[in-house]
């Protein structure tokens, strides 16, 4: 079945997200609207597609995990954020940033 | 039999009035403070370096004297932080002072130590264990630089010991965020630590209120008309058997949903059906979040499995030194000059023979801090930027000729720069973060308990 949208729309209408730091790894929990943006979003949000996004951050893997339950999933960037928060030489040390951006990426 | 646990603090810096707010109008049984975040550790290790008296939560000190009228209650509130940071003892004598300056000084205190394992890093490494880090598999001895601070992350177990022995306030260092929020629950309820469903229970509760505003409200791509100058700092009503409501103080800013419980569930986490804690490994995925009337949210189905067999153990040490500065370039062409400053910066460093083992420049304004795709290539349409140069090298000297090479551009650079009125540029040690496990049976933890006037004897 075709479930991706006819014309592109923001992840922002589906979902929305937070993210933070575990060492040198982000992780980014996006969390859907209601159950059909829930069921998109685990056809179209892969983890290859969010992994192309933030290609620019250098990480190593990208690799998401689904809760069902509360209709969210997590994204974890491994080595993404350039030494962590003690040693990144950017300004978002900590990933912080990323579930703003992500909430940018286009369905289509 | 119900408790409530109201959280004031997520991380050291967070706002110093919340504890008090809080603590007044949340009608709580426990607070808990949290100041401990990974990076905070290598903070505190730089503190003592300076002072051995020094390298625990200082806002703890600060928050403090607001607390002690709700401490003087007729309904006395209770409080389990982990302000000791890496030096638990020197903060119960601090506290205890400020306790016995406000009448206080009958009062117990209770401090767990145990988890600082940097005493017994070359016991533990002669005795065979590798700590091996977890992200690259190396044994600390590949390591050739100074260890700072070598902390074990304790469980609830010696909080609970300390509440249970009377203590008003219990101050520890390095345990899990979410046994701060389990101790008051198994002390007062009596769980068994193989009640793995219950203890799961109360550890996700523990885990949705550990970041202060982050459950109601705080840090939502939907901000807007939250008052969250006035936010209410989150509280967990737990009950006997498990059933858990994540709300807030009535009339307070923010708001908690059932978005706002679930963002927050699977905030720093990794794998949602393995959470690990020295208390109980909870399974996220099995969790329903129900909003249960208004800033009332309901969370239930927990599932645990026992414990894990090792304690993550968070070690920092010494890489170096980094410095940043910035500067604001303005006028039309912003990006382009921005981009020659830092070319020019770089030239002369590099004339003066200065390298570095690492340096960054960054475009603030120009959209690319997140990494996000297609920024670089943006067309970009602002009259500002602010130029971002920063570098890490193990040579202070290094890093220190970096920091005066930025002023000159004012003027010897083209014009339209400004922003260098503040000075300088800080150099600072960088400390850098090496997790590992450790068997839990070779952690041993200690409780002692006493009252204030005691501690505030030193």
């Amino acid at each position: 079945m075709q479930t991706e949208p006819a014309v592109s729309a923001r992840l922002a209408e589906f979902a929305t997200a937070r993210s933070g730091d575990k060492g040198n790894h982000a992780n980014i929990g996006v969390v859907a609207v209601d159950e059909a943006a829930y069921e998109r979003l685990r056809e179209w949000l892969t983890a290859e597609r969010v992994a192309d996004f933030f290609k620019d951050l250098g990480a190593d893997r990208v690799e998401r995990f689904e809760l069902p339950n509360v209709q969210a999933f997590n994204f974890v960037l491994y080595n993404a954020l350039a030494g962590g928060a003690s040693r990144s030489l950017r300004i978002d040390t900590q990933g912080k940033l990323l579930g703003t951006a992500i909430l940018e990426m286009r369905l289509s | 039999m119900t408790i409530r646990v109201g959280n004031g603090a997520g991380f050291l810096g967070d706002q110093l009035d919340a504890p008090r707010r809080l603590a007044e109008a949340g009608d709580l049984d426990y607070l808990t403070l949290e100041y401990l975040a990974e990076l905070t550790m290598s903070i505190l290790a730089r503190r003592r370096e300076k002072d051995p008296a020094a390298g625990y939560a200082d806002d703890f000190l600060d928050v403090l004297p607001g607390l002690t009228q709700n401490l003087n209650a007729d309904a006395p509130l209770k409080i389990v932080t982990n302000a000791g940071g890496i030096n638990p003892e020197c903060c119960a004598v601090a506290a205890g002072k400020i306790l016995v300056d406000a009448g206080l000084g009958d009062e117990q205190i209770g401090v767990v130590t145990g988890d600082d394992l940097l005493p017994r890093l070359a016991e533990l490494q002669a005795g065979g264990y590798e700590l091996r880090n977890l992200d690259t598999g190396q044994p600390l001895s590949d390591l050739d630089s100074p260890v700072v601070s070598a902390n074990a992350y304790l469980g609830a177990g010696p909080l609970v010991e300390s509440i249970q022995q009377g203590a008003r306030i219990t101050i520890a260092g390095r345990v899990a965020d979410a046994s701060l929020t389990l101790a008051p629950a198994v002390a007062e309820f009596g769980w068994s630590w193989n009640d793995w469903p219950m203890l799961a229970a109360a550890s996700v509760a523990g885990h949705l209120i550990e970041c202060g505003a982050q459950a109601t409200g705080g840090y939502s791509v939907a901000w807007q008309g939250r008052r969250l100058a006035d936010v209410g700092y989150p509280i967990a009503e737990i009950g006997q058997s498990g059933d858990i409501v994540i709300t807030k103080a009535p009339g307070t800013g923010g708001s908690v949903t059932r978005r706002s419980v679930v963002e927050q569930l699977v905030y720093e986490i990794g794998d949602p059906s393995s959470y690990l804690t020295p208390d109980v490994v909870v399974d996220f995925t099995t969790v329903q979040v129900q909003q249960d009337g208004q800033d009332r949210v309901r969370v239930a189905g927990a599932s645990g499995r026992p414990a894990p067999e090792k304690l993550k153990v968070s070690l920092a040490y010494r890489d170096g030194f980094m410095a940043s500065a910035m500067v604001l370039v303005y006028g039309d062409d912003c990006l382009e000059k921005a981009r020659e400053c830092e070319q020019i910066v770089w030239e002369r460093l590099s004339r003066a023979g200065v390298t570095f083992s690492r340096k960054l420049g960054e475009l603030l304004g120009a959209g690319q801090a997140a990494g996000a795709s297609g920024a670089a290539d943006a067309p970009f349409h602002g009259r500002e930027i602010v130029l971002r140069l920063t570098v890490h090298d193990p040579r202070r000297e290094a890093v220190e000729r970096f920091t005066r090479e930025i002023a000159p551009l004012i003027t010897s650079g083209p014009a339209g720069l400004a922003g260098y009125a503040a000075g300088r540029a800080v150099v600072r040690p960088v400390f850098a973060y090496w997790p590992t496990l450790i068997p839990r049976e070779l952690v041993v933890s200690n409780v002692r308990v006493q009252t204030a006037r005691n501690w505030a004897r030193g």
